[in-house]
């Protein structure tokens, strides 16, 4: 069918868009900004809570979303608005004519080394969960000693709920990512004492809880309910971690090997350049604003313009996916209405 | 240690410090405690980098003794604050400049409520006429004059005569800085380099040539802590926070400490003659403890000025290797010699901690 339709983002929700389009019969233009498809997905190793290999969802997706045009390395450079449509001129000097956009652009990670106390970019052996699934990946990290790994520990909620750090949401996944990656790391140094220090764990999804009574259980994970406070370095360059355990009311001091910030999402700047060029509301939490959020969270308050995924606040890999189809949908009944 | 990190998060926190015409306020105690330290920063700012520093005698405490120990409401804190800042207007000033951090803190931290809560401050106001029919303009800018002394730090090390190099090894001195709890930690920006990995004193440090130590209780606080201290009751916490920094510090075998506070110094000095007492335990090299400088002394030293005028023989750890260590002559029948050949008396030596 002859509608171009553009989508703003070549990670799983735009991809997945995409594979329904064509499956609906369109020819959708994906337009990339990175030399890759799969966004943050692409960056992970294994999904929770069935260890999925987060490669073979994103190469399945990519699979299945070949036929559509994908512009790699392709950033928007403007938007005009025409009378009915849009005028999207790309970074490759590419011109599009469309009256319908889906906005995929995801989110970004939290940059970690804003929260100072904690050290990341400071000491040595703080990382991120981002950076421990590249490891994961890799095994390419020189901040991972993995021939003296004896403590490990995992901060929860690094900024997330943190009005200190301009980001009151929750973001959603790092409580169950943190049990995953405890698991992980876990299995592969089994002697290793493994510690997650959190405020709330909040296991809303499918069997994340028990997957999270299966870390205490059957891995001897150690949760902690308190903030860490601060985080320094020794003499021999481990990591030594203050926090409060609040259910003993008593203070806690550990020495660790590898200290890891479960880093959350925030509104990623590409989201909130196209924003500014469609002129598309932010919400109070800084991601762009559904039309409604309970009924039209798809729909943004611009007709023609549709969302899927993170951009309108943290998602998980399911939701996403699920939004994704919804909005690919959607699509289909707006040009069938005109 | 990736220094570069430290780096970055220093360039986020850096302040404006007019290079000149301060206001200057001493603190409560130190003159008791580090006698040199007030007037050499005068001796240096004045005298030498021909500064202009103003202070009068008609200033008085800031009340942040009395606040932090809670023993007085804020309102009161604020009319007194109030009231140094009409003696600021009155002499010219806009640039305000404090001696003592706590005094630093607490003016910050009434300028931000009085951002907050503007029907405060013209209830201070309407406090400080009718108690002394004075008004006042707020200052401009507030520093701490450790905040000057890092601005001249550059100048002060092309002048220097020593650097802190240890002439036995040539290596580079170690050494520890502590920051006052009130410098940064209730307002991140207003310090030099925030609240976390201050810079304020590690600049002086590597500009006159050291290297400074970053050990896990870093952030700790001194041992001081008002409460901690003042509370009679308490006051083994207060050596208990001492003794933790100390056994903190142990492995990195500083040279010296240097401090921006007024109670940090003495206490972390002091104590250590406790805690020697107590646990038979001395910090420094062949029994002696780990000297405790003010970032005046500091300066004074490396500028070649003599010790013992600058009033390093009322520290309780002896600075004499730190002196030997970096090549600073001293007459040791000089040291208890006071103004006019007066005799200070010599002290009683301790049983453990070792003192010249």
């Amino acid at each position: 069918m002859k509608e171009n339709i553009v989508i703003i983002g070549g990670g799983i929700a735009g991809l997945e868009a995409a594979c329904q389009l064509l499956d609906l019969g369109y020819k959708p233009i994906i337009i990339e900004k990175s030399d890759h498809l799969g966004g943050h997905v692409a960056d992970w190793n294994c999904l929770f809570p069935d260890m999925t290999p987060a490669g073979d969802i994103v190469s399945a997706l990519i699979s299945k979303a070949a036929d559509a045009n994908i512009f790699l390395n392709t950033e928007i450079s403007f938007v005009n608005k025409l009378q009915d449509s849009y005028n999207i001129m790309l970074s490759n000097g590419i011109s599009i004519i469309t009256r319908i956009m889906l906005v995929t652009t995801g989110f970004s990670v939290f940059d970690a080394s804003k929260k100072e106390e904690y050290g990341y970019g400071v000491y040595d052996q703080v990382i991120t969960n981002k950076d421990l699934e590249h490891w994961f990946n890799t095994g390419d990290d020189r901040r991972v000693n993995d021939s003296a790994m004896n403590a490990i520990g995992f901060v929860h909620c690094v900024g997330s709920r943190d009005e200190k750090a301009r980001n009151s949401q929750c973001s959603k996944v790092c409580c169950i990512t943190a049990v995953k990656q405890a698991i992980e790391m876990k299995q592969k140094f089994p002697e290793a004492m493994v510690y997650c220090f959190y405020m709330d764990l909040r296991m809303f999804g499918k069997k994340y809880e028990d997957f999270y009574i299966s870390a205490q259980r059957d891995y001897g994970i150690r949760f902690i309910r308190g903030r860490v406070s601060e985080v320094s370095e020794n003499i021999d360059g481990r990591v030594i971690v203050k926090a409060e355990d609040t259910l003993s009311g008593k203070p806690v001091k550990v020495t660790l090997d590898l200290l890891v910030l479960m880093a959350g999402m925030v509104c990623s700047q590409d989201s909130t350049k196209v924003a500014n060029m469609i002129k598309l509301p932010l919400d109070s939490d800084g991601f762009l604003k559904s039309a409604d959020n309970v009924a039209d969270i798809i729909d943004s308050p611009k007709e023609g313009i549709f969302y899927a995924g993170a951009c309108t606040g943290p998602k998980t890999v399911p939701e996403t996916l699920a939004e994704a189809r919804a909005a690919a949908l959607k699509i289909h009944l707006y040009i069938m209405k005109k | 240690m990736i220094y570069q990190g430290k780096q970055k998060i220093w360039a986020d926190y850096q302040k404006e410090i007019p290079d000149n015409h301060w206001f200057y306020v001493r603190s409560c105690i130190r003159q008791n405690f580090f006698p040199g330290a007030e007037k050499m920063f005068l001796e240096i700012c004045r005298g030498l980098l021909k500064k202009d520093i103003f202070e009068t005698e008609h200033h008085t405490t800031c009340g942040g003794i009395a606040y932090h120990c809670d023993t007085i409401p804020q309102e009161t804190v604020m009319t007194i604050v109030a009231r140094q800042f009409a003696l600021m207007t009155e002499a010219g000033y806009e640039n305000y400049v404090a001696s003592c951090i706590t005094s630093f803190g607490n003016y910050i931290e009434i300028l931000e409520t009085w951002k907050e809560f503007p029907e405060l401050e013209t209830r201070i106001r309407e406090m400080l006429w009718k108690a002394c029919k004075r008004e006042f303009n707020k200052p401009k800018y507030v520093a701490h004059a450790s905040d000057l002394i890092y601005k001249y730090r550059n100048e002060i090390a092309a002048r220097a005569k020593f650097r802190l190099v240890n002439r036995f090894t040539g290596e580079p001195l170690k050494v520890v800085e502590h920051i006052g709890c009130h410098y940064a930690k209730m307002f991140p920006a207003r310090g030099v380099g925030g609240a976390e990995y201050p810079y304020v004193l590690c600049g002086m440090i590597e500009s006159w040539g050291g290297n400074v130590i970053d050990y896990p209780e870093r952030r700790h606080c001194c041992g001081y802590g008002f409460r901690q201290y003042h509370v009679k009751a308490n006051r083994g916490y207060s050596l208990s926070n001492t003794y933790k920094k100390f056994e903190s510090m142990e492995p990195y075998h500083p040279d010296f400490i240097l401090t921006n506070c007024p109670g940090c110094p003495y206490f972390m000095d002091r104590w250590q003659y406790v805690i020697a007492e107590t646990e038979g335990k001395t910090y420094g090299e062949n029994g002696y403890g780990i000297p405790v400088l003010t970032y005046e002394e500091l300066a004074s030293l490396v500028l070649g000025y003599n010790p013992w005028d600058i009033g390093l023989q009322l520290h309780q750890v002896a600075v004499e290797p730190l002196l030997d260590k970096i090549g600073i002559e001293y007459d040791p029948k000089e040291k208890y010699k006071g103004l006019n050949e007066k005799d200070l008396m010599r002290p009683e030596l301790p049983g453990v901690l070792r003192c010249c």
